[in-house]
């Protein structure tokens, strides 16, 4: 890509605080596929805070970066290439476009300094375990009670719930009669309010990452409600086209690839390395190509949303490629890693861990992350629900 | 021609699986593989009583004689049970190890233990970085006066803590040996560990192990074809074991596609779901033929063992790209209940990946096979 001095200047500014002031013992975790902390996401996103950097996709007049497409991409680049990890999604690039965007001045006010700042913790209630990709048919109800609405019913799929204050959620108002997409609001509430109980669900890798939400009669006021009842359909779908921009993952995918081809060329493969294998190498060559071709579509994307036009339906191309491809690294990873992907030693994981290790280091993690990371192509819309999508908003179908 | 199983391999098929719906919910396997040693002992107790752990071995040593396909049929049931109990790395890695290579004497003492199941052994074979590969071993036994002194470290022994003797390959000034050794002998150091399908899984370091000259394991420095035979034997169990599971995948999904509703309609009714599951039927068809013509070729006894080689690779080549087709599909349309630890989905997910992994992947075994088809 040819850029103008000043984005090569912003991209040497980036890689210096980076260098400055990204956490050490942050960037040791991650480059060991070690999973973080809350703490260590909080100190990043602090000090990114202080920066004035944490918020990428906001406006100047909220305390947002006011970054054009390309300048936000460059960060994206060099944070993967330091191995920084992404700002947690639920609060800065979630809730917070919903809330500047469809919120009142009081809730602007209330909400938005605590999320830039990283004080207050968010996640996203949206899918239910009966209304998955198909999010019209959620069941939580929210009854209106003078100046509150009793809360009930059970989300499912809460990324990081067990971290968070506050949960933004989609919730039935309108009465059995109203057509499902226009009786959804958008409703936020506090996760201490009583009745409001989290319990994990463990998923492949043995950890826990996402949880259920119980609601049992929460009482939560009518002014957390963002806009008018019964438009929370469209405040979130709106707000979903958005969230699948840097959705592709590119410059993660490219850092993963390096250390990938760095780890074969010292992998025992035959009579030489996994590197001068060919079907192997045939195989990174091949996703090597598709990620090039995804970087430049999403560079495309990312053009015509810097002249004004809204990412379309094509943005779910950036969904399904950037999972697919996402995963077939995982795959090759579980190949550099051989017999040594069996092992199963949590503990392994701990920084304070001081037994002997099983394998390579890169290796414990490789099939837990393979597991897990099947996950990409389900949530977010599942690719079939994308493909869905683009047949019908693209093709015509 | 006549593919279908004969009337003893019919009875071997109902007796385990039986075994399987009567003893194998998912919930008492989960219970088993996180409990010491990993599974049920009296699981362990039935095998032996039903002769499953002699199915290997000849008749003189009270065994079943049986051939590849007979350990095909069983070892697709146990899959479609996700079996934890040590089958693959003693009755079967070891006990055609032992048949294959070892000396009367050591057959007479050591098989009937095995076919009897009150010895557990393991096949120590594999080292660090030379995943699957047996001929890169630098493990070391050198002669001395009253026999050798083994020095090395193997990785990944499959059950390898639970296993009271083990079989370890190791190089002599004469080339590739396999010694059999007590493994609570001194200076034999073992980690034993869980492995992510629920298995479990063994480092095992020697030093300075001191072993009498009847250690040895059949000639010295001639171990290699029979260690080769043994895990090319055990290469066929395995893809046996995924096709069980696969099976299982594809029945599970069809199943749930039927029953889980969005939009207003059970998912199956989509066509973009039906063809997939089309897909997954055909891969588990495909994937059923080509182990009929491995575990075929490999009981023809006229067969060369290039040609044997070819077979085994064969199957494991194919049978991994459908295994990993399958695997991949059941969890994807399942969606988010397929990631999760409570729904069995996940689990046989998770063991199709590691046999996928085990022995060599598609592309070793693909190469193997060009090797020998050139």
């Amino acid at each position: 890509m040819n850029l103008t001095h000043e984005e090569q200047a912003f991209r040497e500014e980036v890689r210096n605080f980076l260098e400055e002031n990204f956490p050490k013992d942050i960037q040791q975790k991650a480059r060991n596929h070690i999973p973080l902390s809350k703490d260590d996401h909080v100190r990043w996103q602090k000090i990114l805070f202080e920066k004035g950097w944490a918020a990428e996709n906001w406006p100047l007049e909220y305390g947002g970066t006011g970054w054009t497409h390309v300048q936000k991409h460059i960060f994206a680049e060099e944070c993967a290439q330091a191995y920084a990890p992404e700002v947690i999604a639920f609060g800065m690039r979630m809730v917070a476009p919903v809330i500047f965007t469809f919120g009142n001045e009081e809730q602007k006010k209330r909400f938005l300094p605590d999320i830039l700042a990283s004080n207050v913790w968010w996640c996203q209630g949206y899918s239910e375990p009966n209304a998955g990709s198909d999010l019209a048919s959620l069941k939580t109800t929210a009854t209106r009670d003078g100046d509150d609405y009793i809360v009930n019913g059970t989300k499912s799929w809460t990324t990081l719930g067990h971290w968070a204050d506050w949960i933004f959620c989609l919730v039935k108002t309108g009465g059995p009669d109203t057509k499902a997409q226009e009786s959804i609001s958008f409703l936020l509430i506090d996760m201490q309010t009583p009745g409001v109980t989290v319990s994990p669900i463990i998923t492949l890798d043995g950890r826990r990452e996402v949880n259920e939400v119980h609601f049992d009669n929460v009482r939560v006021p009518v002014v957390n409600r963002i806009g008018d009842e019964g438009k929370g359909w469209t405040y979130a779908k709106e707000l979903l086209t958005h969230e699948r921009t840097g959705i592709a993952r590119v410059a993660h995918s490219k850092v993963r690839l390096r250390d990938l081809k760095k780890l074969a060329r010292s992998t025992p493969s035959g009579d030489g390395t996994l590197a001068e294998d060919p079907i192997f190498r045939h195989k990174v060559a091949d996703i090597e190509l598709d990620l090039l071709a995804l970087e430049y579509t999403e560079l495309r994307t990312l053009a015509a949303v810097s002249t004004g036009k809204a990412p379309g339906p094509e943005s779910s191309i950036l969904k399904i490629k950037g999972s697919g491809i996402g995963q077939l690294i995982d795959e090759l990873y579980l190949e550099v890693a051989g017999h040594h992907a069996l092992p199963f030693v949590p503990e392994q994981f701990d920084m304070a861990f001081c037994g002997d290790f099983v394998g390579p280091w890169y290796a414990a993690d490789t099939a837990p992350h393979y597991f897990n990371y099947r996950k990409t192509t389900i949530y977010g819309g599942s690719n079939e629900i994308q493909k869905n999508i683009i047949s019908k908003f693209v093709l015509g179908l | 021609m006549n593919f279908s199983l004969n009337e003893e391999q019919l009875m071997l098929q109902d007796s385990v699986r039986k075994f399987v719906l009567a003893e194998y919910g998912f919930e008492n396997r989960q219970k088993r593989q996180r409990s010491v040693p990993g599974y049920a002992l009296e699981n362990w107790n039935t095998m032996a009583e039903l002769g499953w752990l002699s199915l290997l071995l000849q008749e003189n040593y009270g065994g079943f004689n049986g051939g590849a396909r007979d350990l095909a049929v069983v070892m697709e049931e146990m899959g479609r049970g996700l079996i934890v109990e040590p089958f693959l790395a003693s009755a079967v890695l070891c006990s055609s190890l032992l048949q294959r290579l070892a000396s009367e004497a050591q057959k007479d003492r050591w098989l009937p233990q095995l076919a009897s199941g009150e010895t557990l052994m393991a096949l120590a074979c594999w080292e660090g970085s030379n995943a699957f590969d047996l001929r890169r071993v630098s493990t070391r036994a050198e002669k001395c006066d009253a026999g050798y002194v083994l020095n090395g470290t193997k990785a990944v022994v499959l059950n390898g803590a639970e296993a009271d003797w083990l079989l370890v390959s190791a190089n002599t000034e004469r080339g590739l040996s396999v010694f059999l050794l007590d493994a609570r002998q001194s200076g034999v150091q073992v980690h034993g560990y869980p492995t992510v399908d629920g298995g479990r899984a063994a480092e095992i370091t020697f030093r300075d192990v001191r072993l009498p000259s009847t250690a040895l394991v059949g000639a010295e420095g001639m171990a290699l074809p029979g260690l080769e035979y043994a895990v090319d034997l055990a290469t066929l169990a395995v893809c046996a074991e995924a096709l069980g599971i696969m099976q299982t995948l594809l029945e599970k999904t069809v199943e749930y596609s039927k029953t889980r509703q969005q939009f207003g309609q059970p998912i199956g009714r989509f066509q973009a779901l039906q063809h997939r599951m089309v897909d997954m039927f055909m891969e588990c068809q495909q994937a059923r033929s080509i182990l009929l013509m491995a575990t075929t070729s490999w009981d023809d006894t006229v067969r060369s063992e290039e040609e044997r080689r070819r077979a085994v690779s064969a199957a494991k080549a194919r049978i991994g790209k459908a295994g990993r087709l399958i695997g991949q599909e059941a969890v994807q349309i399942h969606g988010g209940i397929g990631v999760t630890d409570e729904l069995d989905v996940g689990h046989y997910f998770k063991r199709l990946t590691v046999i996928c992994q085990l022995f060599g992947n598609s592309d070793r075994h693909l190469r193997r096979f060009a090797d020998a088809s050139w």
